[in-house]
């Protein structure tokens, strides 16, 4: 587990409080050096895509994307189709962070192959414990692709 | 409906690192049921419910931690099969393994697997990666919902009707 490495996770979600919390769970256990915080779908995409306002953001895929489900303008599912149908991007672990439990997101989102799927527990201790497990795995436990395997992405990226 | 008890599936042939694996989960009472199966082929059979696997219980396992270098089939092959086919590909796969070789993980992660997690040499922090590991796959994940058993039924024998056989 080597937590020396610049962990950079991207959060897509347009509640303010629900964000807050999130934040808050992961600064608490010093989960993530640098976390980015996008409101909508299209911003995650802009985000991902390195285009937009994030033109000229610092290089890199993030280790995970905790990606809500419905967010304005592009929702996350579309986010996740778009994403895992790209051979540059779809190796970025995406883990869907919503409250919907409803079976025909589960079963898309799966189809779609999203890495992990977790629900947002209503209760406030649930919320931040599920958010700090998950902020454990994803940034402290999981081996994600080594930056140089991206290098694709920072030619297209110009 | 049976297929609600959680399990997951670990694939894995060496003996004490299957043995340190099962003491983690055992200890954090991560796991209700854990199955075992110690290579790619086993992995598959068990996954098809097919072979020595054709009566098991219906239902995906929650999880499969996944082991890369295994006799007969390695677990890549075994991942790119699973993850090929639209039944069995929503099956969260973490691989569970000493390689942090580029390739592998490029492989990897290309072919679509949900995690992957490089074992930890020291004893301490083996433990403590496969407590984190179990930790968010048994109890912070939904899992993919359970595909209807009627076809699992029939590949067990059960619902063969006359004459069939």
């Amino acid at each position: 587990m080597n937590t020396t490495k610049m962990r950079q996770i991207l959060i897509a979600e347009d509640d303010p409080r629900d964000e807050a919390l999130t934040l808050s769970a992961l600064e608490e256990y010093n989960l993530a050096n640098k976390v980015a915080v996008v409101r909508d779908g299209e911003e995650a995409l802009d985000y991902l895509y390195c285009r937009g306002k994030f033109k000229t953001r610092a290089t890199g895929n993030p280790v995970a994307v905790l990606l809500d489900l419905k967010m304005p303008k592009v929702n996350g599912l579309q986010v996740l189709r778009t994403v895992k149908a790209d051979e540059n991007l779809k190796i970025i672990p995406i883990v869907v962070l919503t409250s919907s439990r409803e079976e025909p997101d589960l079963n898309e989102c799966y189809k779609l192959g999203v890495n992990a799927y977790v629900v947002k527990p209503v209760d406030f201790t649930q919320f931040m414990k599920a958010v700090k497990q998950l902020g454990i795995f994803w940034a402290a436990v999981n081996e994600p692709l080594p930056q140089a395997a991206n290098e694709k992405t920072l030619v297209s990226s110009g | 409906m049976n297929t609600n008890i959680k399990y997951i599936l670990i694939a894995e042939d060496d003996p004490r690192d299957l043995q340190l694996t099962m003491a983690a989960l055992d200890e954090y009472n991560l796991v209700n049921k854990i199955s075992v199966v110690s290579d790619g082929e086993e992995t598959l059979d068990y996954l098809y419910c097919r072979g020595k696997f054709k009566t098991r219980p219906p239902g995906n396992p929650v999880a499969v931690l996944l082991d890369l270098k295994m006799p007969k089939v390695t677990g890549i092959e075994v991942l790119k099969i699973i993850k090929a086919d639209n039944n069995l590909k929503t099956i969260p796969i973490i691989v569970l393994t000493s390689s942090r070789e580029d390739p592998d993980l490029i492989e990897c992660y290309k072919s679509g697997v949900n995690a992957y997690v490089v074992k930890p040499v020291d004893f301490d922090e083996f433990m403590g990666a496969i407590k984190q590991l179990g930790l968010f796959w048994m109890a912070v994940n939904e899992p993919p919902p359970q595909m209807a058993p009627e076809k699992t039924s029939i590949q067990s024998g059960v619902f063969i009707s006359a004459g069939k056989k």
